[in-house]
């Protein structure tokens, strides 16, 4: 028992050192020189020189990876040259916006495709199963970016049901306190009703784009879950008792697969993060993923490495968290 | 030599049969029938694009600039006047051409990590995976921006980051494979009779992982075909003025509120050929599982 939290552990750090490894690699292949980033284009000879061992540009790899990780102890992820702000204060500015879009996403690709999945399942090889099927291959087939501009030009240019580009309203930007930094929680915090719904308005559209990928995922999962439980002996005497199928199927199978679905949705959560790179570029939405692509196309190295590495470490603890929650609620796990 | 780089008639006719029936039972499935309908017209899309499309898909026509949808230009016109009919067309072999190196690269890659690793365990495999686990420990999408960020942009550096993302799941699957036959009868028999490791790799070991690789990689197509549009969207993958569907998509954006075909038409063909590949998949996951044909 003991052994395998220390392997796991060691496991988790050589992959962490691993993410830093490839990150800081990334960083310094980049077709950007990072001197001339800072001193600009018009600067002497011997500026450039001071700079760039200032960096320590002029020391050997390792040692320069060594100053990295040392900065990374601290905290520091350097400077962004576009907002002039330390990387880490610009994440903890972007990244409540994409958790809002994020979790209010996996809410409702759970709450449709947990069910889509359920009811396929206990109508295997019938016309339900195939209409999820299809569902689910659409969502998984459906490029994101591209649903969220037709979504985008439905509900928001034709029908005028969304709220179209950005967090709320025009009107009441800057208008509501920063408290938690989620839209939704702001606006009830000031008490201010009319932003709420402007905030809601505009969060809807995107959530539900973001969703179809989760609710995509989740369907075929919780359906082949499903079916391995509805096959089994137990569900047979259950139903040869008298239960009805309603009772068999929620009460007796869907019980027995809630810790496989709890893990599942820890992953999909992470994969959610993927999505949010393309679907915040198309609603404006300034969030982790409008910051990162912002950045890439300037060329500003500090903020592209220090994103990708905030998002791997991101996608690691979902992936861990995943692994925890089974170990503790299936029994079987235990021992 | 042996018998089996000699194969006689009758086991060509065989092999043949096997195919046959194989193929005849993935496409009794009306939905892979769909799929594998929609990947050879995409093929011959590709083959004869010069004579399909009805316009230049490069001339520009500033005249014509954002004409919608008519009998001279069917999916109507983008910006520069330019058809999207066929740029849509011509864009099919942009496609295909990322699907296919990519394929290529990634599955001997995937292949050949997976095996060696599952084969030989220990601590060879302990490097190899601990490799893939990195590689696995960011969003797939946001690794290849990362990389196509360190390359820069391009449609030959796209193709290069995505490889360097897919391969890790392939690595995965093989060496599952491996590791349940490493210590089967044959094996240990072939080794007995003083086969080297390589024999037994090439030989023995990696014509029985190629099915269920052959299959993830057919699925993997269409997150690749997903994945390149994407980058091509951000203006990091293919650059204009090539006509890929990612970058279309990009293009036709500001206008898309008046002019909505130069849009949607790109992103309908990647929903159906990425949806193509999945039925395909799928399919095929279907027809070599035996516990789901009951």
């Amino acid at each position: 028992m003991k052994a395998k939290w220390i392997r796991g552990t060691t496991g988790a750090a050589t992959a962490l050192l691993g993410l830093l490894l490839l990150t800081f690699m990334i960083g310094r292949v980049m077709p950007l020189d990072p001197v001339l980033a800072i001193v600009g284009p018009d600067a002497d000879r011997a500026t450039y020189e001071q700079v760039y061992q200032q960096l320590g540009l002029d020391r050997p790899l390792w040692a320069q990876f060594g100053r990295y990780l040392g900065d990374l102890a601290q905290g520091d992820l350097g400077r962004s040259l576009l907002t002039g702000l330390p990387v880490t204060q610009d994440l903890a500015r972007v990244l409540p916006a994409t958790l809002e879009l994020a979790t209010l996403a996996i809410l409702l690709g759970a709450l449709l495709g947990v069910p889509l999945g359920v009811w396929a399942a206990s109508h295997h090889k019938r016309w339900p199963d195939h209409v999820a099927r299809v569902l689910g291959l659409l969502g998984h087939s459906t490029p994101i970016f591209w649903f969220g501009m037709m979504g985008l030009l439905v509900f928001y240019a034709w029908l005028g049901w969304a709220g179209g580009i950005g967090r709320i309203g025009l009107g009441f930007e800057g208008a509501i306190p920063r408290v938690t930094g989620l839209m939704l929680v702001d606006t009830l915090l000031a008490g201010d009703t009319a932003a709420f719904r402007s905030a809601l308005r505009h969060l809807l559209l995107p959530a539900c784009v973001l969703g179809l990928h989760s609710m995509a995922y989740l369907s075929r999962m919780t359906r082949s879950f499903m079916l391995a439980q509805l096959s089994q002996e137990y569900i047979t005497t259950a139903r040869v008792k008298g239960l009805s199928r309603r009772q068999v199927v929620w009460g007796h199978a869907f019980l027995n697969i809630r810790v496989q679905l709890l893990t599942i949705l820890a992953l999909a959560y992470g994969g959610l993060l993927e999505g949010a790179v393309l679907v915040e570029t198309v609603f404006g939405w300034p969030g982790f993923g409008s910051y990162l692509t912002g950045s890439l196309l300037l060329g500003d190295m500090n903020a592209v490495m220090g994103s990708v590495l905030v998002i791997g470490l991101l996608f690691v603890a979902l992936n861990l968290t995943a692994d925890a929650l089974y170990r503790v609620f299936d029994p079987r796990a235990r021992s | 030599m042996t018998t089996a780089s000699l194969p006689a008639a009758g086991a060509w006719q065989a092999w043949w049969n096997d195919t046959s029936t194989s193929a005849r039972k993935l496409l009794a499935n009306p939905l892979t029938a769909i799929g594998v309908a929609v990947i050879a017209v995409l093929v011959a899309v590709a083959l004869f694009a010069p004579w399909i499309a009805t316009h230049d898909p490069l001339r520009q026509d500033l005249a014509a600039a954002l004409q919608p949808p008519s009998a001279a230009h069917w999916f109507g016109t983008d910006e520069f006047g330019r058809d999207v009919f066929s740029r849509l067309v011509h864009g099919t072999r942009i496609t295909l051409f990322i699907v296919t190196l990519v394929t290529v690269v990634v599955g001997p890659l995937g292949m050949a990590v997976g095996v060696v690793s599952g084969y030989f365990g220990g601590r060879v495999d302990l490097v190899c995976m601990r490799v893939a686990d990195v590689f696995l420990s960011f969003p797939s999408l946001v690794l290849a921006l990362a990389f196509v960020a360190a390359l820069g942009p391009g449609l030959d550096h796209a193709v290069l980051a995505i490889a360097l993302t897919a391969w890790p799941p392939i690595a995965r699957l093989a060496r599952a494979e491996a590791m349940t036959l490493r210590n089967a009868d044959f094996i240990v028999a072939a080794q007995l009779q003083g086969a080297s490791h390589l024999r037994v790799l090439w030989r023995h070991l990696a014509p029985l992982c190629l099915p269920s690789v052959l299959v993830r990689l057919t699925m993997n197509m269409a997150s690749v075909v997903l994945t390149a549009a994407g980058l091509g969207f951000l203006g990091l993958g293919a650059q204009p003025p090539l006509p890929e569907w990612g970058s279309m998509i990009s293009e036709g954006r500001r206008y898309m509120l008046d002019s909505w075909w130069t849009v949607a038409a790109p992103g309908a063909a990647i929903l159906a050929v990425s949806m193509a590949f999945n039925l395909l998949g799928d399919g095929l996951n279907d027809a070599l599982d035996p516990r789901q044909s009951s």
